[in-house]
C-alpha cells in the first residue's frame, strides 16, 4: 500500500543483447507476459499478477544495463507538483510524450545525482490481460516457470547516495526503513520505500554513474524461491548466490543473471514498513550477515559486479 | 586431443587448459581450474571476464556488451571470454 503520492515503481526499461535467449528467459522461465513491441528494438512485458498495461520493458541494445525506472503517482496533479519539487531540488526535467510507451501517459524524466534516469507518470491504461476483479479468481492462467507475480524493486550502483536518498524523502515521499553504514559514518547503502514493502528501491555508494545491481521480481513464498532455484538449474543459468535470506529487509532470496547478463533476484517474503517504525542501521562490518543471514558472508561477485 | 579440441594458454599464469570448439573459453577455463577465473553473467553483459587475446584464432559466437568492449578494442582482441569459441590453439592474457 503505497502511504503517499508516490505509489510504486511501475515500469522499468532494461538494455538486452538479444531477443532469443534472453526474451525466453523473461517469458517462460521468469513467467512474464509479453505486452506488445514497440518497433524493432523494444517489447514490453508485465507480470501476471499486474494490473497496469506492462511493467518492464527490453530494448535491443549493444550493452546490457538500465535506461530507466519510472515511479507511479496517485494522480495528474501530484505528477505536476512532483515535476515542481523535482526541478526545486535542482534536477532538470524532460518530457516523454503520451505513447512513448503504448498506454502509458506523459512522463517526466530526470537524472538523480547516482547517474540514473528517474521517470514519473500518472496514467497508465489498465491491462487487458490483467487480474481479475468480479469474484476472481487467483489466476487466469497457470503462471509459468519461475511464477513471477510482479515487477518488485531495484538496487542501484552509482556516486553519492546520500544526495538520492534525500531526493526519495524530500521529492518522492518516501521513507528509509534500512540503511548502512561505513565505519567513519557515511552512506553505503540504503533501503528505501514509499510503500509498505521494506524497499521499493535501493542504493549502494560506488563510483561510477547509472549502474544497475539488480531487478527483483516478487514471489509468493520461500516453496516458490525453491521452484525458481530449479528453474536457474534446468536451463543452466548462472546463479549468484541463494537460496538465500536476507537479514535486511527479511527477504527470501535467490540471484542470478539472464542471458544478456543484467543480475536478476527473485523475492519473496520481507517485513511490512511503516514510516514511524525507528530506521534500522547497519555497521558495514556487518554486512555480511546483514545480506546474506545464513553464511554472514559477502560474496566477492555479489558485491563488484553489475551492468 | 580431439580434432576439434584446442589448447590455450594463458600467458601471465602460466596456465593451460582445453576447450572444444564448441565451449566458450570461460567455461572450459572454469572446468579446468585454473585461471585467472573472473566470472560472474556468463552473458556477455558484466564484463568481468574481460581479456586479451595475444594469438590464435576464435569466433565471437555471443554479443558482448559495448560497454565493456569497444569497437576498437574488439579489432585489438579483447574479449570477453564467456561469449568467444576458439577455432585454433589461444594464448591469451590477464588485463
Ligand atoms: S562473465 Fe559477465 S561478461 Fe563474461
Ligand atoms: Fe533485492
Amino acid at each position: 500500500m503505497a502511504l503517499n503520492g508516490t505509489l510504486r515503481p511501475g515500469l522499468v526499461q532494461l538494455r538486452v543483447l538479444d531477443f532469443d535467449k534472453t526474451l525466453n528467459f523473461y517469458k517462460n522461465i521468469l513467467g512474464l507476459n509479453e505486452v506488445c513491441r514497440i518497433g524493432e528494438d523494444r517489447i514490453c512485458l508485465k507480470g501476471f499478477d499486474e494490473f497496469d498495461h506492462h511493467s518492464l520493458t527490453l530494448r535491443l541494445a549493444d550493452e546490457a544495463g538500465l535506461d530507466f525506472v519510472a515511479f507511479k503517482v496517485a494522480s495528474a496533479d501530484e505528477l505536476e507538483k512532483m515535476k515542481l519539487a523535482v526541478e526545486a531540488f535542482g534536477y532538470p526535467v524532460d518530457t516523454v510524450a503520451e505513447g512513448d510507451q503504448p498506454g502509458f501517459g506523459k512522463r517526466y524524466g530526470f537524472t538523480i545525482s547516482t547517474g540514473h534516469r528517474f521517470e514519473i507518470y500518472s496514467e497508465v491504461a489498465l491491462a487487458q490481460k490483467g487480474p481479475g476483479i468480479k469474484n476472481p479468481d487467483i489466476w487466469n492462467e497457470p503462471p509459468r516457470g519461475m511464477r513471477a507475480q510482479r515487477m518488485d524493486h531495484f538496487l542501484l550502483y552509482g556516486p553519492n547516495i546520500a544526495e538520492a536518498e534525500r531526493f526519495c524523502k524530500e521529492v518522492f515521499g518516501m521513507f528509509v526503513p534500512e540503511v548502512c553504514n561505513t565505519p567513519d559514518g557515511n552512506r553505503l547503502a540504503a533501503w528505501i520505500t514509499s510503500s509498505n514493502k521494506p524497499h521499493d528501491l535501493a542504493f549502494v555508494e560506488y563510483p561510477k554513474p547509472g549502474k544497475i545491481h539488480h531487478l527483483g521480481f516478487y514471489l509468493q513464498d520461500w516453496a516458490d524461491v525453491g521452484n525458481a532455484a530449479d528453474w536457474i538449474a534446468l536451463n543452466r543459468l548462472k546463479l549468484d548466490i541463494g537460496p538465500t535470506r536476507h537479514a535486511i529487509t527479511r527477504g527470501l532470496s535467490i540471484y542470478f543473471w539472464e542471458p544478456s547478463g543484467n543480475r536478476i533476484e527473485v523475492y519473496a517474503g520481507g517485513y511490512t514498513a511503516y514510516p514511524d517504525n525507528p530506521q534500522r542501521v547497519w555497521d558495514s562490518s556487518e554486512l555480511g550477515r546483514g545480506l546474506f543471514y545464513y553464511s554472514g558472508e559477502v560474496i566477492p561477485s555479489f558485491l563488484e559486479i553489475v551492468t | 586431443m580431439g580434432e576439434n579440441t584446442y589448447r590455450i594458454n594463458v600467458l601471465n599464469t602460466g596456465a593451460q587448459f582445453l576447450c572444444r570448439q564448441d565451449e566458450y573459453v570461460l567455461e572450459a577455463m572454469k572446468k579446468s581450474g585454473c585461471g585467472p577465473i573472473h566470472y560472474g553473467c556468463f552473458g556477455g553483459g558484466c564484463g568481468i571476464c574481460k581479456m586479451k587475446v595475444i594469438s590464435g584464432s576464435y569466433r565471437v559466437d555471443k554479443k558482448m556488451s559495448r560497454a565493456h568492449i569497444s569497437p576498437e578494442e574488439e579489432t585489438d582482441g579483447f574479449v570477453l571470454t564467456c561469449c568467444i569459441k576458439p577455432t585454433g590453439n589461444l594464448t591469451i592474457s590477464q588485463i
